[in-house]
């Protein structure tokens, strides 16, 4: 029997091995491989995120601008659903039984066990009636969250929306940290432009749950939870009530309204034409509405103000060629031209005519000689290159007032324009091959020129102030202490003496007072209102009219823009809008009502057809 | 050795009870007895760990919870083995056979008047929420029954007859635990084979018992083509090394046949033999990711309760998986996966290493038997712990097959610690005096 004892090593041996390979076996399994720590946090702690309140936008005067307003998602977690009855699901839902069939198959590939949104943004009757039979569909709920929400119809280029992030900007993590799917953002306008200011801090709960979803309590009491802050408000620049009637006044037109109060840069008024409602992005229908907005032949969607720079500025920069005329010193205040209209076509008027004159009737020959002096400056010799270095050092003036260049209001798009140059010259004839004939309608705001509405506001601003601009804002204190953001708090000087200003401010009052924008006219009320009016060139079909005007005259208060495309006359259709939006802004009452029931009853768009 | 031999048989009859529990104290083997302890002790934490609800805080002590329970099933157990150790322990040898017979009566009459839990008719309702499981007992008998078989004098272990009722012996407390459908416990009668191999039984059993499972588990993991070419491959390995087996090269086609058959009757026996929860098992031990939220459902949650422990683990009540039921069965079969995930990998290889020193410690305790009856009953308790720990751990950990069977001394329950008590004190109880053994 004495070698059977031997056996025992054997079995020890057996034992012993079994032993060692489960050690082995737990040691891969436990510190080697860590896939099951991942699957274990997702099983036992189920984080919830706690979504902040976003921050609301008030207007200059305390309004409310956007709000949040609660919304509701019908949520599925497919495991806990029990006995579903998909007919009367597709009744309460008023959903096709095909619908809801689809919409519990891509819940079930998204996750067994976790909730995903079954049905998004449920309208608040729908809700009511939903959540009083959901006793009867278990593994559903109702999620409760915030949504933009507008007690207005106005404003929405600028406002912009928000809407779920998309997947491409959920891959650039260097831009959109933190953001998970599902995650509402700014998609444009303020929004966007003040999306980190608005957003807030999400908070993150972990909640441990057991394997049938129930909570358990707070993971590690909270230790790991963080609680959200709720975003920014915003103060705008804008008057809300000032901002509805601009609409009301361009309903149906096409084109743009920018006041700005030019002390501070603050934008009062910001309307693109056609507008819509910018309740529309916040329901259900967001994309079918977006969808529908897009191709509308109207562009409505175009974001008019900042975006629209490819028509030129007409007349009204005659200013800007008196104003830069005047620091180069090649003219004087007292400076006659004839008007001679085989230079370039011009309209009855007095003749011969100062800077003064000439600005208040609009003389295009004046403009041409003015301008011939400015960039023939005799340099050089030679007449190509003698243009060419006047046009350099007239763009360099020309830059400083902001046009040709981003303002960088804080909106986002915004289009810099163009402001001719000699290698723009250059490119399209050759160097040396073009000389002031070939530029000459540079003079009367015609040509290489592309301006937007935000840099004519801008630019009426600038002669309000005699010289300098603030930077236009829509924003004037981020926080409810809070303060515009710094770029919005220095004066940009133009490259003209402030004294040059005088003569210019004060043609711009007669245009007003006996000019081609005698519609702006408000001295009834006792307000002296400095504007100018322009046509815009349009190959396309009838020119653009622009008005641009600041009041009263001294001390100014409200700097304005006006382009209605197709308007043909600037003094016909934009001047009055401007005189009626000034007269409402300075007095809060309209007067002029002759020009009211003109601008609304439309008839100024009949110029389109003729 | 001298002092005990010294001892005259006439003195033991004349011996006081109070000197006799004095000696037995002195004998006992408190090495095996403070592994005991420990097992059952650190059990019992981790009944509590499953339980423990930090929102809900109840008293580890408190029978509204298993560990409250437990802790009476442990009282009740030092009990049994005061009483166990107070008793002649001769007692063990002489009712053998008649404890035999009295189980196989009680699993007999469970299987006919047991209501079925779970689908197992194995639980005998004895009132007022308690439950008892005569396939537990069954065990400690069969051992009895077996090593006192084996200790006759005048067995043969080549005698035909006398294997037949070896077989029959370890093999009928099974067949009938099958019939009240609790296939896991029967299968712990396969351990019996590790003793018997002690006692004499040829190596081969062992040899071909083995390589039938590593055959079977093989097919299912390796397609059989590769399979049948490997195995070919090896026996005209074995042939080139060992010219002589070509004397027996029709025996060698024999097996090779034997071995395909076996290859392809596999797919029959899981699809035709294996009732479905059994084809289940099968199916998650080898793929248990193909349907994680069925029947691989247990093995995953298992494996990651495990694998979320780390190196250290998440401290003592801090599991997460193990407490919030992610893991079935956690505090009576799965209670490895509590271990696993709050003790890290520290833990679970000194729980290994507990259980390793508990069972090479019975094979010692087994060895320094004088009798053939003590002996074998050592190695009989040896093996029912090592089959038990093999499969409980190893299924927790992906390597066996979920069977529904308790881990020693530290699953939650009564019916298996009273079992596993019983089982091991009868040993402890016979080692103690082991020394009257020698004079008789």
């Amino acid at each position: 029997m004495n070698y059977l004892e031997n056996r025992k090593y054997v079995i020890q041996a057996i034992f012993i091995v079994v032993g060692v390979v489960f050690a082995l076996r737990l040691f891969y399994i436990q510190v080697v491989d860590s896939s099951y720590k991942q699957a274990a946090e997702t099983n036992a702690i189920k984080t919830v995120i706690q979504y902040p309140f976003r921050g609301l936008i008030y207007d200059r005067n305390g309004k409310l601008l956007v709000e949040n307003t609660p919304v509701y998602d019908l949520m599925v977690v497919p495991k806990e659903t029990k006995n579903l009855d998909t007919l009367r699901l597709t009744k309460l839902l008023n959903l096709p039984l095909e619908d809801v069939r689809e919409r519990l198959k891509k819940a079930r590939a998204y996750s067994y066990v976790k909730p995903s949104i079954f049905y998004q943004k449920l309208t608040t009757e729908d809700f009511a009636h939903i959540q009083d039979n959901l006793i009867d569909f278990p593994g559903f709920y109702i999620n409760a969250r915030t949504a933009r929400g507008y007690s207005h119809t106005s404003l929405s280029h600028a406002l912009g929306y928000i809407a779920e992030i998309s997947p491409r900007q959920l891959e650039d993590t260097s831009n959109y940290k933190g953001y998970r799917p599902g995650d509402y953002i700014g998609k444009s306008g303020i929004e966007l432009e003040y999306e980190k200011h608005l957003m807030g801090q999400r908070g993150v709960k972990h909640i441990m749950v057991n394997v049938r979803g129930i909570e358990k309590g707070p993971f590690k009491d909270g230790a790991y939870d963080t609680l959200s802050v709720a975003g920014q408000n915003l103060y705008s620049t804008i008057d809300l009530e000032l901002q509805a009637y601009g609409e009301l006044l361009m309903n149906g037109a096409k084109g743009s309204i920018v006041a700005i109060e030019p002390a501070t840069g603050e934008v009062l008024a910001y309307v693109s034409a056609p507008f819509y409602d910018p309740n529309l992005f916040t329901g259900k229908d967001y994309g079918k509405n977006y969808m529908q907005l897009l191709k509308d032949p109207d562009k409505t969607m175009f974001n008019r103000p900042v975006m629209a720079d490819q028509n030129p500025p007409g007349s009204i920069f005659k200013l800007v060629q008196g104003l830069i005329a005047l620091e180069e010193g090649v003219i004087d205040p007292n400076t006659k031209y004839a008007c001679n209209k085989s230079l370039v076509n011009c309209h009855p008027h007095p003749s011969p005519l100062d800077l003064h004159g000439a600005v208040q009737h609009s003389c295009n020959p004046w403009f041409y000689q003015a301008y011939k002096a400015l960039i023939n400056q005799g340099k050089s010799p030679n007449t190509f290159t003698d243009t060419a270095i006047g046009l350099k050092e007239w763009r360099e003036h020309v830059l400083t007032f902001g046009f040709g260049l981003k303002l960088g209001i804080d909106l986002p798009g915004e289009k810099a324009g163009i402001i001719a140059s000699p290698e723009l010259y250059d490119r399209v004839y050759g160097k040396n091959r073009w000389k002031y004939s070939t530029i000459y309608s540079l003079s009367i705001g015609q040509g290489e020129l592309g301006v937007t509405p935000l840099q004519m506001a801008n630019f009426m601003a600038i002669i309000a102030n005699r010289g300098y601009y603030v930077t236009p804002h829509m924003i004037r204190a981020v926080g409810d202490k809070g303060k515009p953001l710094k770029e919005y708090q220095e004066k940009h000087y133009t490259s003209v003496d402030p004294k040059h200003f005088d003569p210019i401010v004060e043609g711009m009052a007669d245009v007003v007072r006996a000019g081609t924008g005698r519609k702006a006219n408000l001295e009834k009320v006792g307000i002296e209102v400095c504007g100018k009016t322009g046509t815009a060139q349009n190959p396309q079909g009838p020119d653009h009219a622009v008005f641009v005007a600041f009041a009263p005259k001294e001390n100014p208060k409200i700097a304005i823009a006006v382009y209605v495309e197709h308007g043909k006359w600037g003094g016909q259709s934009a001047a009055p809008i401007a005189g009626l939006m000034i007269e409402k802004y300075l007095t809060d009452t309209v007067t002029i009502k002759e020009q009211e029931k003109w601008v609304l009853s439309r008839k100024y768009l009949d110029i389109r057809s003729k | 050795m001298p002092a005990e031999q010294t001892i005259p048989k006439y003195k033991i009859a004349t011996r006081s009870s109070k000197r006799t529990s004095r000696n037995i104290l002195a004998n006992l083997d408190w090495v095996t007895v403070l592994l005991y302890f420990l097992l059952v002790g650190l059990g019992w934490m981790n009944i509590y760990a499953v339980v423990y609800s930090p929102d809900n805080v109840v008293n580890i002590f408190s029978f509204d919870i298993n560990s409250g329970k437990q802790l009476l099933w442990i009282g009740t157990s030092v009990i049994l083995i005061t009483m166990m150790l107070a008793v002649d322990y001769k007692i063990y040898e002489h009712l053998a056979y008649p404890i035999y017979g009295a189980i196989i009566l009680l699993l007999l009459f469970t299987l006919a008047v047991a209501s079925p839990v779970a689908g197992s008719r194995s639980w005998l309702d004895l009132g007022g929420g308690v439950r008892l499981q005569p396939a537990e007992l069954a065990k400690f008998a069969t051992a009895l029954a077996a090593s006192k078989f084996l200790s006759n004098v005048n067995l043969r272990q080549q005698n035909m007859k006398d294997q037949m009722i070896l077989a029959f012996i370890t093999l009928l407390p099974p067949i009938i635990i099958v019939l009240q459908n609790e296939t896991g416990s029967a299968l712990v009668f396969g351990a019996f084979i590790l003793a018997y191999f002690r006692e004499g039984m040829s190596p081969l059993i062992l040899i071909i018992g083995g390589s039938a499972a590593a055959i079977f588990i093989l097919t299912l993991l390796v397609p059989k083509l590769y399979l049948i070419l490997g195995i070919a491959v090896l026996m005209a390995a074995a042939i080139w090394f060992d010219y002589r087996l070509m004397r027996r090269i029709k025996s060698m086609i024999a097996l090779f046949v034997l071995i395909i058959g076996m290859i392809f009757s596999v797919d029959y026996f899981i699809n035709d033999v294996l009732q479905p929860h059994q084809q289940n098992r099968i199916k998650a031990l080898i793929s248990p990711e193909a349907d994680p939220l069925g029947y691989g459902w247990n093995v995953t949650q298992s494996k990651i309760a495990i694998g979320s422990g780390g190196f250290w683990g998440k401290g003592f009540l801090e599991g997460t998986q193990t407490k919030f039921d992610f893991v079935p069965e956690q505090s009576t079969d799965f209670i490895f996966c509590t271990i696993g995930e709050e003790h890290g990998w520290i833990g679970s290889t000194v729980l290994i290493v507990l259980f390793l020193l508990l069972m090479t410690r019975i094979v010692n305790i087994a060895e320094r038997q004088k009798s053939v009856f003590a002996r074998t009953y050592g190695y009989c308790v040896a093996s029912i712990v090592f089959f038990h720990f093999l499969v409980n751990i190893g299924m927790t950990i992906g390597l066996a097959p979920v069977v529904g069977i308790p881990l020693p001394f530290f699953s939650y329950g009564g019916s298996s610690l009273w079992s596993f008590t019983i089982l091991l004190y009868i040993l402890l109880a016979i080692d103690a005096n082991r020394a009257q053994d020698l004079s008789r």
